[in-house]
Order: C-alpha cells, then structure tokens, then sequence
C-alpha cells in the first residue's frame, strides 16, 4: 500500500504545454510508466503533446471537465504561472477531481484564501501551492522530485519543503529503508494539505512501518501534527516517527524564502517546534545531515 | 514589501478612511510650511523609517536624554527645532538593531484629542486560512506583549471571503473593542472599508497601533503600518511605485533583481543553495558546527548559469565573507548547470576565500566532474555533513 498516489492514479496536467510542465511530464513517464494521461489548454483544446524523450502522444482537452470525462483522470498537476494558478486549482475542484497537486510557486496569498473556502466545500484534496508534490517509489510520481534517489520501502515522508523532501528520501534511501510515499505540502501559509492530513493517511496506512515530518519556522503546522500524534498515541495508534525543523538561526521578521517561513509575533520559532515534537515522541535531529540515521537509531532502540 | 507610515494613510484615506492631515518632508526648509498648512496648535513630527518603536526610539548622534523618534511640538518653532534634530540623524528602535536606521523623511501631522488608544490589526490568519482582525483595547503598547501577558484581551475574528465583513463581525468587532455611541456608528463604517483595501490591494499586514477614540466621540487612525504580499505585487503597479529603496539592503536590492532570494546575516560563511528549506538548514548546519552564516541564499527551481554567477558575486561582495559553502539538491535543477555557474563565477571574480560545493540529485555525476577536472581551487564534499565540516575548518585554518 501507498498513500495518496499509485500505479492506477492517472493523471492529467494543467499548463501541459509550457517548458515546465513538458519537462516534467517527461519525466513523470519516463518514471516506471507514471499513467500521464493527457492535459489542459483553454485554446489549444484537440491538439495533442509530443514527449521529446521517447514520442509519446498525449492528448489536450480545452477544460479539466473534458479530460476527466476522456480519460477518466482522478488527479491533477498545476504547472501555470502564479497569476492564473487559483483558477486552474479551481477549476479542477468544480470538476470534482480527487487529488489535485499544485507545484506553482509564489501565488498570491489572498487568492489561496479563496481557493481554500471552494476546497471546504468540495470532495477535492489539494496539495501545495508551492510544493514538489508526491511519489510513490516505483508506481506514481506527480511533481517535480527526482525519482533517482527514492526506493521502495516502509518510510512515509511529509515535509514543507522541497529540497529537505529530497534529503530525507536520500538519506532513509543510503540506510536501506526506502519509501512508502513521499509528499510535500508546500510552503506557502494558506495551503491545502497540513501536516495532520498527511500523518492520518501514513498512520492508517499498513505499509508505512514509520515516519519522518520535515518542518520549517513560521506557523504552528508542527506543534498542531505534535498535539495530533499525541492524541491519537493516547488511542493506541502510534508509528515510530523521526523529524527535523528547519530555521534554528533565521531572523524573527524575515520571509525565509518560503512565504510562510517567518517568525512573527514571537511566534513560529524553531525551539517551540522542536520542543512540541520532542513531546510527543518525535525524535528530532538537530542536524539535516542525520535525518536518516536519526531515523534507524530510534527503529534499533 | 513595506511602505511608510504617510504612503499608507494616504492609501487608506483613499478609501474614506478616518486619519488626521499631514505632509511628509524631506528636507529642513520645507517644516516651516509644512507646520503653517496643518495649522496647530498641536503638531506630531514622527520619523519616517520602516521598522516599529519609533516613540520609544533613540538618536545616535543626538544626547541621551534628546526625544524619540515621535514628539509632540505645541509651536511652530518647536517643530523646525524637532525637523533639525531628527532628519538626517539615525533612529535606532528595538526592531532596527543596534545600527539603526538614517531619517531620511519626517511626517507632520494635526495632533488628536485622544480619549482613549485601542489596537486593530489584518493580517493573514493561518489556522482559519482567512483574513482576520486582530482587536485588543490595549492599544498604544506593545502587542507582543499584550498577547504574552493578557491573551484574553486579545481577539481575532476571521472574515469568511465569500461574504465579506458581514453585521455580526462589525457586532463582534464592536464588542471587542468595547465601543458604544458615535464611536460604535464609526466602527460599522470603518471595519469593512479596512478590509476591502486589505483586500483589494493585497495587503499582508495593517497594523492600526492605535486606533483612537476622540474625546469628540469619533474614530480615528493615528499611526498606520503596511505591508504587502510580494506575489501579488505584479496586479499592482501603484503600490510597486511606493517602494522606498533607501530602507532595503544593497546587497537583498541586487538579489531581487535576479530573483534571489538573499537575506544579508552578520556571520562569516557564505551560503548559496536550491531550496528555501535547505538554504536554512544550511545555516543550522554551520551553526551547529561552531560558526554563523553571513547569509541566506535560496537560488530558486530554475537556475540558470547567469543566476548563480550573480548569486556568487553578491556573496563575495560582503565583506564579513570568509568561505562559501555551496550546497544543490538537484530536483529540477541541474547539478551540471550550477557546477557551470560556480566556475563560471570564479572565472569572473576571482576566489579569494575557500570554497566549498556540494552537489547531489539531476545530472550529479555530470556536475562533480566538471568540478574535479577544473584546475580552480575548489573543495569537493561528499554529503551536507561533510560540506559544512569542510567549510567550517577552512575558514579556521585561515583565521
């Protein structure tokens, strides 16, 4: 089992026929067959896409509707410019799709405010903005991860940030425990998935033997999911879980390049986070170099 | 992106919002008219610097015991004599750091019958994923404080987007802030017309510290504190004019031309990395190895060799610079690319500090070899712990 995303998801790509959205449609085939089953243009509906890899052909519709209706996709990946990219998350919530992930990085904060008040009232999963998206080794990649580096294995891994993504699935990799799956919730302040989504899904999940949560200053994502393990710890339901927060020495007040890492108000600090982790059995590494290793000594203790 | 206290209550104004008349100045020889228009009796000369604590203050150049950064002038001659002591002279409040900050413009303003100081903010609220008002009666003081001390005098309301700021809010809003009389009447007005323009221009903080109660009953908007959200500033070429370059760092300026995102530190090791999440641990790497980062440097998804060549001379531009780490986590970037751009750099600018480079993920085996086939003095690194161990005893070694 995975979660999220396997071999059966199909998947269609909003902004298909830019640079992007190309280069990473190539590669998601390219990745064991991921099932990219078309895209979406509003004016170049009934055209079709060439990958430049291998030739493969894939169909564009003029709406998500459409494609739906074609192809029988089931997910989404958003690859258009920031000043369109709430419409076209929106779009896919009125085409009730199920899990649509959107990569665009720096969408205005006001529009994700309304997409997520359309979300509330949809059966629709959003993952991001701004995030790499999700892999499930061997089966599924939507997004933009390099899928050289993951494994299959008993490791769910959720993280706010993209590249910190690709470390602990590099380092749980090297010590030969590989993935269930790997996702990104982005690192944008009003986003779809939190931490708490994710960890529900890993914690229900049979496969996911343990978990690493990769957090970063800014909000209380963290000491919220802290307060979810333990609650649910309390119900019998716990799974080793290994993490790390990023931003020990960001300055209060600066925007961390990510729009929701800032500290502000006295709040959204790294040791608060760490602590509320600590609490609730999450064995956290001070270094992001020991990610991994953190994990195994807990799995050996 | 932050503007001045005198852009946003003109912004506001605009809008129909309450606040007193003033006139910003730049120079001396315009206090006199200034003070003449407003008309007195009373006149606030408040310093016009993006950073808050402005009251409580201090001139570096002036004597200890010399007013803050706001003062009440009662004449005419009070207020060129505060116009002198204050333009020109460098502020330094407990958000400006010990450097502080030069008054390069002066706001003058009417004063205000105040009978009493109330605290209104809207700010993007991460739980609810909505906009909300943050109300509190204590205002004039420290919010931060408030909230750490009395978090029940503190109220946030969050506004649904698809209403807007309906009756009940404007009640609750109201009773937070335990208004009656003319002032609730004010309230039922000025609430939704500060989140329409919230709204409207993509703000990402209005902060109202105080919003005040006249003694005439009336509400009224006595110091304004703006900021908007970066990503939206492309639907907004008005506001992108307010943008005050003299407030920023040279070295962020040049950054954000290359769409970098750079924040200038105060240690030693530079840094330059993919990610915003990685750029960070990497300075919690080298702090945790003993030494300080001089900055963070996130390069972005899409790098190209021209970007991080600007990327390389912007760190080796600061001075306090002793070693430069370079750590890439290839996703959708290159590690072949950013090796190209790393000695490319070099080529241009010369390395005279160590030089340490860390590549893994897309096209790894492509990037270290171009690295280690180059004659230019650069350190390779195995893995992120192996890097900042290197770049730590390095720039030890040279100390």
């Amino acid at each position: 089992m995975s979660i999220l995303v396997n071999k059966d998801t199909k998947v269609l790509v909003q902004g298909l026929t830019g640079k992007t959205g190309t280069f990473h449609t190539e590669q998601a085939l390219a990745y064991y067959n991921t099932k990219m089953v078309g895209g979406t243009h509003p004016k170049k509906g009934g055209t079709s896409w060439t990958s430049s890899l291998d030739g493969t052909k894939l169909p564009i519709f003029t709406t998500v509707a459409e494609g739906k209706e074609v192809t029988g996709a089931n997910a989404t990946v958003i690859y258009v410019p920031p000043a369109g990219a709430a419409a076209a998350i929106i779009e896919a919530i009125e085409a009730d799709i199920e899990l649509i992930t959107c990569i665009t990085e720096g969408v205005p904060v006001l529009d994700m405010v309304k997409v997520k008040e359309r979300l509330e009232r949809s059966n629709s999963r959003l993952l991001g903005p701004n995030c790499p998206g999700v892999l499930t080794p061997e089966e599924c990649k939507i997004g933009i991860m390099p899928g050289s580096i993951f494994s299959k294995g008993s490791v769910g891994i959720v993280s706010r940030s993209g590249t910190l993504t690709y470390e602990a699935v590099f380092q749980t990799t090297n010590e030969g425990l590989g993935q269930t799956t790997a996702v990104g919730i982005g690192g944008d302040p009003v986003k779809g998935t939190e931490f708490i989504d994710v960890l529900e899904l890993f914690l229900a999940d049979d496969e996911t033997k343990s978990i690493v949560m990769i957090g970063e200053i800014g909000g209380s994502a963290e000491e919220d999911a802290a307060q979810f393990i333990k609650d649910e710890a309390k119900k019998g339901r716990s799974k080793p879980m290994a993490g790390f927060i990023a931003g020990l020495t960001a300055p209060p007040g600066r925007t961390m390049g990510h729009a929701g890492a800032v500290i502000s108000g006295g709040k959204g600090g790294a040791e608060d986070k760490i602590e509320a982790m600590e609490s609730a059995g999450i064995k956290v590494s001070r270094s992001p170099a020991q990610i991994g290793k953190t994990l195994v000594d807990l799995l050996n203790s | 992106m932050n503007i001045h206290e005198h852009q946003a209550k003109a912004l506001l104004k605009e809008y129909g919002v309450p606040v007193s008349d003033g006139v910003a100045i730049f120079s001396v020889d315009e206090a006199e008219a200034a003070a003449k228009s407003l008309g007195g009796p009373l006149w606030v000369v408040k310093s016009q610097i993006h950073a808050g604590g402005r009251g409580k203050g201090r001139f570096k150049e002036l004597d200890k015991d010399a007013a803050g950064g706001v003062r009440l002038a009662r004449s005419i001659d009070e207020v060129k004599f505060d116009v002198k002591e204050m333009l020109g002279n460098t502020l330094v409040t407990k958000q400006t750091g010990e450097q502080g900050k030069q008054v390069n413009r002066l706001y003058i303003e009417d004063g205000a019958d105040i009978k009493s100081e109330l605290y209104l903010s809207l700010l993007v609220d991460r739980e609810s994923g909505r906009v909300a008002f943050v109300a509190s009666t204590e205002g004039g003081m420290d919010i931060e404080a408030v909230a750490e001390e009395t978090p029940e005098k503190i109220h946030t309301i969050p506004i649904n987007p698809a209403t807007g700021v309906t009756k009940d809010d404007v009640e609750k809003l109201c009773d937070a802030f335990e208004l009656s009389g003319q002032a609730r009447k004010d309230g039922a007005t000025l609430f939704p017309i500060l989140y329409n323009a919230f709204v409207e221009k993509d703000m990402a903080l209005l902060e109202v510290n105080p919003l005040i109660e006249m003694k005439d009953g009336h509400l009224r908007v006595l110091d304004a504190k703006v900021s908007f959200d970066n990503n939206a500033l492309f639907r907004h070429p008005d506001i992108v004019k307010l943008r005050d370059l003299s407030e920023e760092d040279e070295k962020e300026i040049e950054a954000s031309k290359h769409d970098l995102a750079y924040i200038a530190l105060d240690g030693t090791i530079g840094c330059m990395v993919n990610g915003a999440g990685l750029a960070m641990s990497t300075m919690d790497i080298i702090k945790l190895y003993g030494e300080e980062p001089a900055n963070f440097l996130d390069v972005g998804g899409g790098a190209t060799a021209e970007k991080v060549t600007a990327a390389f001379k912007i760190i080796t531009s600061d001075p306090n610079v002793k070693g430069i780490l370079v750590n890439i986590f290839g996703g959708i970037m290159r590690c072949d690319v950013i090796a190209e751009g790393v000695l490319q750099a070099v080529k241009e600018v010369g390395l005279k500090v160590p030089l340490v480079v860390r590549l893994e993920g897309t096209k790894v085996a492509e990037g270290q070899k171009l690295i280690d086939e180059s004659d230019l003095d650069v350190i390779s690194a195995k893995d992120l712990d192996d890097a900042a161990q290197k770049i730590v005893a390095a720039v030890r070694a040279a100390k």
